[in-house]
């Protein structure tokens, strides 16, 4: 009798659940996608810190773009403006308050999200259960929450960085129209942006993960409880 | 010809500590389940009759005693293996259905049967077949806010039965539904495990569910009171009612 043998467990029985990526992923989709409301509050403080920091390091890319573009000439305005002039090695930088901010709104805006995560967690209980108790792994469950933020990252941070550029070029049109703009090369305003975007969605990651793995340690037993 | 006995629970205890006292929940349970068997554990609140449950269904550890399910020791099953029980060997069915209410009802019945590594074109085949099975066969892409309590528990039992499981686990599954619905419900579970030859344990206050039950185990203060059989239970069942009616909320 075949069918009986293989009802049997069998002593290794390891690694046989699984859950394919392209399952996860649609799964994680699906859940942003019906949580979209509850989603984009948990992004919100994280499109607003990364336009910050997006905002900001374009700002200090544009300065630096025109110290090279117009050298001294360039460096009153620029210093009135909050940068610092290094002269030994000739470099532009941003100014000990706006790292301060930045460290700031990161910091801020990692904490809210992984109160925002945390919320979205604790609403999930029952839901975690179930998948447990139909045999979903500790990891199954972690690589979903880790899936899903790592999509918000990647939307939100995107949106704040285009947010950030845009400011960040308009008011550079605004306080240094005297000088001529139209050489300024794209490429490294564009690299701050890209830097800004992937510690977005760090962050993102960072923030989920306590709430991921409280989440994969639930017991499947909570199931049969009310009160969730 | 000798029985087979899915499930054998010898000298089950469980203690919990509440606060600094521990309370012994189940004091030494032995039991045997046949295959095919339909099982009912019937008990007042507190008397450890769900954590005998839990235990069966490998959702808690004993904290002694040993539980069976096809002669493997579950108590001794690492976390894989246990993931590896629940999602082949069992099937659960509880009072609130427990659906994922962002899946639709098709999702629902074939995500275990994802788990299991079956592939997708598979699972959704024999996730309609199922869902034809008990009677859902036009309304597999509704979630489960978009169907009645019966329907709902209709979609968990072709869940419960996506991987043929061995035993299914029913934790007062007419719990939440009228008397009519409860009856249909009962009726397809006992269709189910008739045609599948799956054992059936369910716990319940339900005394259209002990009529149908093979076997009545009457748990009180942690042990086993009595086991009755269908037959013996037809004769008694006034004054059982009588004895425990006070006993429940």
């Amino acid at each position: 009798m075949p069918e009986t043998e293989n009802r049997r467990l069998r002593p290794k029985i390891s690694r046989q659940i699984v859950l394919p990526w392209k399952k996860s992923l649609a799964m994680a989709v699906s859940s942003l996608k019906i949580r979209f409301l509850r989603s984009l509050i948990t992004i919100f403080s994280l499109v607003l810190a990364i336009a910050f920091l997006c905002f900001t390091l374009t700002n200090t890319a544009i300065a630096r773009e025109l110290y090279r573009l117009h050298g001294n000439m360039a460096l009153p305005l620029l210093i009135q403006a909050g940068y610092l002039f290094d002269p030994a090695t000739a470099t532009i930088n941003a100014g000990p308050k706006e790292l301060w901010l930045m460290v700031l709104s990161l910091l801020v805006c990692t904490v809210g999200i992984v109160n925002a995560q945390l919320m979205s967690v604790t609403e999930r209980f029952r839901e975690i259960g179930i998948m447990k108790c139909l045999g979903a792994l500790d990891r199954i469950i972690l690589r979903l929450f880790l899936i899903e933020a790592t999509i918000l990252g990647i939307f939100g941070a995107g949106v704040g960085c285009l947010l950030g550029m845009l400011a960040a070029w308009g008011g550079a049109f605004l306080n240094y129209n005297t000088f001529d703009c139209s050489e300024i090369a794209l490429l490294p305003l564009l690299a701050e942006a890209s830097r800004a975007w992937g510690m977005g969605i760090g962050l993102s990651i960072l923030g989920v993960l306590y709430p991921a793995i409280l989440a994969a340690k639930l017991q499947p037993v909570i199931v049969m409880k009310e009160e969730y | 010809m000798e029985t087979h006995h899915i499930i054998r629970v010898v000298g089950v205890t469980k203690a919990f500590s509440l606060g600094k006292m521990p309370v012994q929940v189940l004091k030494g349970v032995d039991l045997n389940v046949a295959t095919g068997e339909y099982l009912s554990i019937m008990g007042p609140s507190g008397s450890g009759k769900s954590t005998l449950f839990n235990i069966i269904g490998g959702l808690d550890k004993p904290t002694s005693g040993r539980v069976f399910i096809d002669e493997v020791d579950i108590s001794q099953l690492d976390a894989y293996e246990l993931a590896w029980l629940r999602n082949r060997k069992i099937g659960y069915i509880f009072q609130t259905f427990n659906l994922i209410p962002v899946m639709t009802a098709l999702e629902n019945v074939t995500l275990p049967m994802i788990f299991a590594g079956m592939p997708g074109d598979h699972a959704v085949d024999k996730g309609r077949k199922l869902l034809g099975d008990v009677g859902l066969g036009e309304r597999f892409l509704h979630k489960p806010s978009e169907l009645s309590g019966g329907q709902q528990q209709r979609v968990a039992i072709a869940r419960a039965l996506a991987n043929d499981p061995a035993i299914i686990l029913a934790d007062e599954p007419t719990g939440n539904l009228d008397s009519t619905t409860g009856g249909e419900i009962i009726a397809l579970l006992q269709k189910m495990s008739r045609e599948r030859n799956v054992t059936i344990i369910s716990a319940t206050h339900d005394f259209k569910m002990l009529s149908v039950s093979d076997r009545v185990v009457w748990i009180l203060d942690g042990r086993i009171d009595k086991i009755e059989l269908r037959d013996e239970l037809k004769i008694s069942l006034g004054t059982i009612q009588e004895r425990h009616e006070p006993a429940r909320p």
